[in-house]
């Protein structure tokens, strides 16, 4: 019976350490949503859709091109921020004097034509990088290296962010713009190219976080699916546009999946993750960290 | 509108009914039951649509719909006659569950979206996870029936099913138009406006919201459960899922949110877009539809928000400001 509960502790103590790694990419990802959101008030809808090409970018530079992972990273970083940029451009810019449901019903298509894009592209194969990276053991438990470097590099990606954010002037004024929109403009900000850089920056944090899971997961042109909807999730738990508090909703999301999935099912992981966010919402409706106004 | 709906209706309605018995082509029989059945989910997402309160969880409650019907029907051996009441109760629970503290704790417009968008996704999960039952993404068969067709709610004459969608089509226009002229409509837009304004002025904001939502949920899971009895063959994809929720955005906003036929032009024209596609391009035309979808969808929210039926009737009525001309039909 002892041992047993070693055994399980051992097991526990892992699926926490692996929570926490997912945390790190959950919050990248939630990272550049909530820019978006907390910039340019849209939402969007098709996110994971941006993700998902970054993955198959990353696949095909490594796999047809035969570039190494570092040399195709920062491409597939780069075309995914082009991306970004591109959808604000043509999608979100005619749509700014409009309803705001209109801008996240429109990114819907866009997400639409991504999605098909790559099914009539690509096919409908699961497609891996096919890099196997070592599993790192300690202390009887086991994590994959994938993993941890995609902790790292989130936790990279963010930093870099934040000083971006504090230490330029563009991004200032981008933090400006997402405190007053109106008035920035008078103030001499050129708020369409703000809006832009802005775009580009979400995209390339959709990039990154595209070099990282495609370490871990096969890429299909459905795959923004898995994690799409639970990356919503943690922008409105953590209050939509409020960086910390997506940070700290990815961790608990990240938990709460990893735990669950240690008892049964990794689906069933992300359906206790919504009824806590369900029940969370009857207790903090305006997100974990509501800004105190 | 310059039609008058006095002489036009009972004439399409005479029509409708009997187009079965005049022309008895299996295939686009097929066809149009299926634009039926879409379009009655199509007008139930299109009745919390008009107001600002964006979906995307519909996917969701359809697939609530018919899984619990076909599940019942499967493992219990419950007829749908029961089934179908069961799941509509469950698709309404979910709705409230969901729908109460997002309207109690004012979530709107972009949050709602995002909460409902997540629902339709966990829905999906969950038929997936309990692939033992659901026969997850592989999709499900309600059992053939050996007794009484009538019981196990599956027939094999086109015909019958033609007259059981046309009814059920017509009683969600019939909610939709119920809606329009009730009082809730007026609370509903004041609502859409400014909450707190509606509040001010003594509209129950909360209950209104919850009364639209429940009503457009359960007509969502009912247009599922027969759409499963219909099809008899159901999967993960085609009835639950964020791509059946933007489906339904996408005919309603292409066939007109705020008119009542909007989603049934929507239903027509996706549909036969589909099929079209689908006849020329034969299986190399997997996933061409969706992208023509997407880019369409793109296309009319830049261009053209109000859709196709929306601007043709305003259209005709900025061109005749006496509104009330009678026309013969």
């Amino acid at each position: 019976m002892g041992s047993f509960l070693e055994i399980f502790d051992i097991y526990l103590l892992e699926a926490v350490v692996n929570g926490i790694l997912l945390g790190g990419l959950l919050a990248l990802l939630a990272l550049g949503l909530n820019l978006i959101f907390g910039v340019i008030d849209v939402t969007w809808i098709c996110y994971a859709e941006l993700v998902m090409i970054g993955m198959y970018g990353m696949y095909f530079m490594v796999q047809s091109f035969g570039l190494s992972y570092w040399l195709a990273a920062p491409l597939a970083i780069l075309l995914v921020a082009i991306l970004g940029a591109a959808l604000h451009f043509l999608v979100i810019e005619p749509l700014l004097s409009g309803p705001p449901i209109n801008q996240l019903l429109a990114t819907g298509g866009v997400l639409f034509v991504l999605q098909s894009f790559a099914t009539v592209m690509f096919g409908i194969d699961f497609r891996n990088l096919g890099i196997r990276l070592p599993v790192l053991t300690f202390a009887e438990m086991h994590f994959s290296y994938s993993r941890l470097l995609a902790f790292g590099a989130a936790l990279v990606g963010m930093v870099v962010v934040y000083l971006f954010m504090t230490r330029t002037y563009t991004g200032t004024a981008i933090r400006a713009i997402a405190q007053d929109r109106e008035i920035m403009a008078l103030m001499g900000v050129d708020t369409k190219r703000i809006y832009l850089v802005t775009s580009a920056l979400g995209g390339a944090l959709a990039g990154l976080a595209a070099c990282l899971l495609v370490l871990q997961y096969d890429v299909h042109p459905f795959v923004g699916l898995s994690f799409g909807p639970i990356t919503f999730l943690i922008c409105v738990l953590g209050g939509l546009g409020n960086f910390v508090g997506g940070f700290v909703a990815a961790f608990v999301f990240a938990e709460i999946i990893s735990l669950g999935g240690l008892f049964s099912d990794l689906e069933w992981g992300y359906v206790l993750a919504f009824a806590f966010f369900i029940l969370m919402m009857f207790i903090r409706p305006a997100g974990l960290l509501a800004r105190r106004s | 509108m310059s039609l008058n709906p006095r002489i036009a209706w009972p004439i399409a309605l005479v029509a409708l009914v009997a187009l079965p018995f005049v022309h008895r082509d299996t295939y686009h029989l097929h066809i149009v039951i299926l634009i039926l059945i879409w379009s009655f989910a199509y007008t139930s997402w299109s009745m919390m649509g008009r107001f600002g309160l964006v979906s995307l969880g519909h996917g969701g409650f359809m697939g609530v719909g018919a899984y619990v019907t076909a599940l019942l029907w499967n493992h219990a051996g419950l007829t749908p006659w029961l089934g179908i009441p069961i799941a509509l109760a469950c698709a309404g629970a979910l709705a409230l569950i969901v729908a109460y503290p997002c309207f109690r704790f004012r979530i709107t417009g972009h949050y709602f979206a995002l909460v409902t968008l997540a629902l339709s996704g966990i829905v999906l999960q969950v038929i997936t996870a309990t692939r033992d039952w659901t026969g997850g993404s592989l999709g499900m068969t309600p059992d053939r029936t050996k007794g009484s067709h009538l019981w196990a709610l599956q027939f094999d004459d086109k015909v019958v099913w033609y007259l059981i969608a046309l009814g059920v089509w017509l009683v969600g226009l019939a909610i939709w138009h119920q809606v329009d002229r009730g009082m809730s409509r007026y609370a509903l837009e004041a609502i859409s406006e400014d909450e707190d304004a509606a509040a001010a002025a003594g509209v129950n904001v909360t209950a209104q919201k919850l009364r639209i939502t429940v009503i457009s949920a359960l007509m969502t899971a009912f247009a599922g459960a027969l759409y499963c009895q219909y099809q008899m063959f159901i999967s993960p994809d085609t009835v639950s899922g964020i791509s059946v929720s933007l489906q339904m955005v996408f005919a309603v906003v292409v066939g007109g949110i705020y008119v009542s036929l909007g989603p049934t032009v929507g239903a027509v024209i996706t549909l036969l877009l589909a099929e079209f596609l689908r006849i020329f391009f034969g299986t190399k035309a997997v996933g061409w539809d969706n992208l023509v979808y997407g880019l369409l969808l793109v296309l009319f929210i830049i261009f053209l928000p109000k859709g196709i039926l929306g601007s043709l009737l305003e259209r005709r009525g900025a061109a005749k400001p006496g509104a009330a001309v009678r026309k013969p039909a």
